[in-house]
């Protein structure tokens, strides 16, 4: 016989959390419910005298069908809401009135029902094992087949193939080529200038000053020197070994070079 | 205590699974009430072997939980499959069938 206080436990650790089902909303708190009830299923299994059959519920159930059931919730996302809008009229009451119907039906049948329990040993795993290899080796081995092919089905039902063609390193520079990017690197900053300063634009061969040589960053901070003021401090410290320079900065007349010449003496002697 | 009242409550469990399946729309809540219809079924078989004194219900349940289990992946897969397809796991969604 089974102890009352044993059906009862199993009873209320089963029914309770297994209404969370109808009545959640949150699909994670119905996942947890439901492992709850699986647990609770396990003890009334080794109550009834199946201890294996109670071991592998925990490792099946709650162990991995749950923990897959929790991981698909994190794939698909957690805040997945259902709709309340009902796209059958009654829907829920029809539901209600046809489970409840089913509940009354079969209770009340299996009220009537009066079996005298025979005592028999059952449970012992070394039972079911010879039951499990003896008479039913044949359904193991189809059993085993049909694990394999639910394994394959599914990592095929959820191989996505590849749509379009891998990009290589020659089509991703194509394709800036085309957006009308500069096929080579900008200049650095600074590079034909008087100062190799980051703050300084680079100077073509013409002795302009490149503009987008310089970071984009010091420029939103405003400590770049300005083109216009660049190329005045540029002629302003001049120096004459830069003049014979073919790329250096326009050549001015004699008068201007000596002047520039006794003005930066004199930033010299400061 | 008789163990025909674990079929009793076997009966309740399967009802209330079968409602959630009626009642929710999201695939995957309503995937957890055919895991519950499927237990109480192997509580009632679980029962039955204990009345009987006879391993034949508990070699059943324990058939039911390994086609289950594959039926598990199978089906979260589709589950997956169709949220890819249609960013939404509603049952209410897919109607390509619909004539």
């Amino acid at each position: 016989m089974v102890s009352p206080v044993l059906f009862w436990v199993v009873a209320a650790l089963t029914v309770i959390p297994s209404l969370s089902l109808i009545f959640a909303r949150k699909a994670v708190h119905i996942a947890m419910s439901i492992v709850c009830v699986m647990v609770g299923l396990a003890v009334a299994y080794v109550g009834l005298d199946a201890p294996f059959l109670g071991v592998v519920q925990i490792v099946v159930y709650t162990g991995a069908v749950m923990m897959l059931f929790l991981f698909v919730l994190m794939l698909v996302g957690v805040d997945q809401r259902e709709s309340l809008k009902e796209t059958i009229t009654g829907q829920r009451w029809i539901a209600f009135f046809a489970a409840g119907g089913m509940a009354v039906l079969l209770i009340s049948i299996i009220g009537r029902v009066t079996i005298a329990p025979q005592e028999g040993q059952v449970g012992n795993p070394e039972e079911i094992a010879l039951v499990l290899f003896g008479q039913y080796v044949l359904v193991m081995e189809v059993l085993g087949t049909l694990l394999i092919t639910a394994a394959v089905g599914a990592l095929i039902m959820t191989h996505t193939p590849r749509l379009t063609p891998r990009k290589t390193q020659a089509d991703v520079q194509a394709a800036r080529v085309l957006a009308g990017a500069d096929p080579v690197n900008k200049p650095m900053p600074g590079v034909f200038a008087r100062h190799n300063a980051l703050d300084a634009p680079a100077l073509d061969p013409e002795g302009k000053p490149i503009d987008h040589s310089v970071s984009r960053v010091l420029e939103i901070r405003h400590q770049t020197a300005e083109a216009d003021e660049f190329r005045a401090r540029l002629e302003s410290t001049a120096n004459p070994e830069d003049r014979q320079r073919p790329h250096g900065a326009p050549s001015g007349d004699a008068d201007d070079r000596s002047g520039t010449r006794g003005r930066s003496d004199e930033e010299g002697a400061k | 205590m008789n163990p025909i009242n674990f079929v009793i409550l076997a009966a309740i469990l399967f009802s209330i699974g079968s409602a959630a399946v009626l009642l929710r729309r999201n695939a995957i809540v309503a995937f957890m009430g055919v895991e519950l219809m499927l237990n109480a079924a192997n509580l009632a078989l679980v029962a039955f072997s204990r009345i009987h004194g006879q391993l034949d219900g508990q070699v059943m349940a324990f058939f039911v939980m390994v086609v289950a289990a594959a039926e598990v992946v199978v089906g979260l897969a589709i589950i997956i499959a169709v949220f890819r397809a249609r960013q939404t796991i509603s049952l209410d969604e897919p109607a390509e069938l619909k004539g």
